[in-house]
């Protein structure tokens, strides 16, 4: 594939990413629809589905928080990481204009809006891949990260511990991040691990579970939980508070123990190349 | 369902109470973090008695893209001076705003959410009437919109009812419960 190609490609992931949402959380809204005893969550959630059918129908902008792009990438040696950036950021601008994004880059020093500006993670492989993620702000500003123990939540170093931490970051985020919601979480070694690695897992779909039969129940048990929390559709009542939890876990330092609770808004906005 | 217009009547808001279903028509202003410190820094005319919503916009010419709600407790600490100083009649939002602004909105305010996300729906809704401070840039302007039949709840009334509160309290007793004591 030529760069040009390339380009255009990204342009279209671009928009199929900001204007459909993905098959397995239309079918996880629809189940959540049918089975929401709440009258408000209820009417919520079908005007979700809603708009989720006109944005795809006009090929417009599902939410108009287009979100941070982040870009993770699978390169083959066709590439290199020079190249792709320029591509990316070429096809970024003709995005921003044609689909449109909105210009979410803002200079935190001048505070003039600068467009759009994705970030990248490479890894090297023998298969090129792309996956695209628009996060929204409003879920990204009630994401958290967790050291334990925690006295606060009674959590300590263990399953256990990390349920809590799931549990009181969902607790503190109400209906602010726009539920319901789709949570990464990853346990493990340094800040930056569980911050990258937990928002990772919201590419997962939502039937997946962890292929640990023990953390595939845990990801089961702490939906359930969740779900009684009642803070329901938007945060206003009800049972459908998240779709689906996704974790991972990795080796710590001993002196360490970091649980990166990455939330997702219903808006999960991922495609593939 | 209760159809409401703008401007809005001291009496229109009385009438209303929390979970009343609303489809509201009439000019509303976008204003966002920026153009709520804006506001209060300077004065903007337009603004007295106006209904305004926590929004930043894609509008690409003069054409609304998507315009669904962003969310408002990052606004709560600008909110009571502003409907101190316009007379603000109106909020629409998502996420509910907090105590302060509960008592602000007693007697002459209301409080509306819109669905987080549905983008398009609003937009449909809605059309540009004018813009001020653009350089800004597009989330953070103040736009001025007029809109036909937006669809939105009263979670916030001016009797000091709070929907959110409601589902605060319900959900720290789930909560309490799930995590103490150690199972």
């Amino acid at each position: 594939m030529n760069e040009g190609d390339l380009k255009n490609k990204i342009v279209s992931l671009y928009e199929k990413t900001a204007t459909e949402l993905p098959n397995d959380i239309v079918f996880a809204l629809e189940k959540a629809k049918e089975k929401e005893q709440d009258i408000i969550g209820k009417e919520i959630i079908a005007k979700i589905l809603e708009n989720v059918n006109q944005a795809k129908t006009d090929c417009l902008p599902i939410c108009q928080d287009t979100g941070i792009p982040i870009f993770y990438i699978k390169r083959t040696k066709d590439y290199s990481e020079e190249d792709l950036r320029k591509i990316i950021d070429e096809a970024t601008v003709i995005a921003t204009e044609k689909i449109p994004l909105r210009p979410n880059a803002v200079d935190v020093l001048t505070d003039k809006n600068l467009g759009n500006k994705p970030i990248i993670h490479f890894e090297e492989s023998e298969e090129f891949k792309i996956d695209l993620l628009l996060k929204g702000g409003g879920s990204e500003n009630v994401s958290t990260i967790y050291q334990l123990p925690n006295q606060k939540i009674n959590a300590n170093r263990d399953l256990d511990g990390v349920r809590k931490s799931i549990l009181d970051a969902v607790f503190n985020a109400q209906g602010k991040g726009c539920p319901p919601y789709i949570i990464g979480v990853a346990v493990g070694g340094n800040i930056e691990e569980v911050a990258h690695l937990s928002k990772k897992q919201l590419l997962r779909k939502i039937t997946d579970l962890n292929p640990n039969n023990k953390l595939g129940e845990f990801e089961k048990e702490v939906l359930n939980e969740i779900n009684q929390l009642n803070i329901g559709p938007q945060g206003l009542d009800g049972k459908t508070t998240t779709l689906g939890v996704k974790t991972i876990f990795t080796a710590r330092h001993p002196a360490s123990f970091f649980v990166g609770v990455s939330i997702g808004c219903w808006c999960l906005r991922r495609q593939s190349l | 369902m209760i159809s409401l217009k703008t401007p809005l009547k001291k009496e229109d808001i009385q009438k209303l109470n929390v979970g009343d279903r609303v489809l509201l028509s009439g000019t509303i202003f976008t204003a966002r973090d920026k153009a709520c410190n804006f506001l209060l820094q300077n004065h903007l005319a337009e603004i007295e008695n106006s209904a305004i919503y926590h929004c930043g916009p894609i509008v690409k010419g003069n054409k609304v893209i998507s315009a669904g709600p962003t969310t408002s407790y990052r606004l709560n600490q600008y909110t009571p001076e502003l409907i101190e100083k316009y007379g603000v009649k109106a909020i629409i939002g998502k996420g509910g705003m907090d105590e302060s602004v509960l008592n602000a909105l007693k007697g002459r305010a209301v409080y509306l959410s819109a669905v987080g996300g549905a983008g398009v729906i609003y937009a449909t809704a809605t059309k540009v009437k004018n813009v001020y401070k653009k350089e800004f840039g597009m989330p953070e302007a103040i736009w001025e919109l007029e809109v036909k039949d937006f669809p939105a709840i009263v979670t916030m009334d001016s009797k000091g009812n709070n929907l959110y509160a409601k589902v605060f309290q319900k959900s720290k007793k789930a909560f309490v419960k799930l995590i103490l004591p150690t199972k």
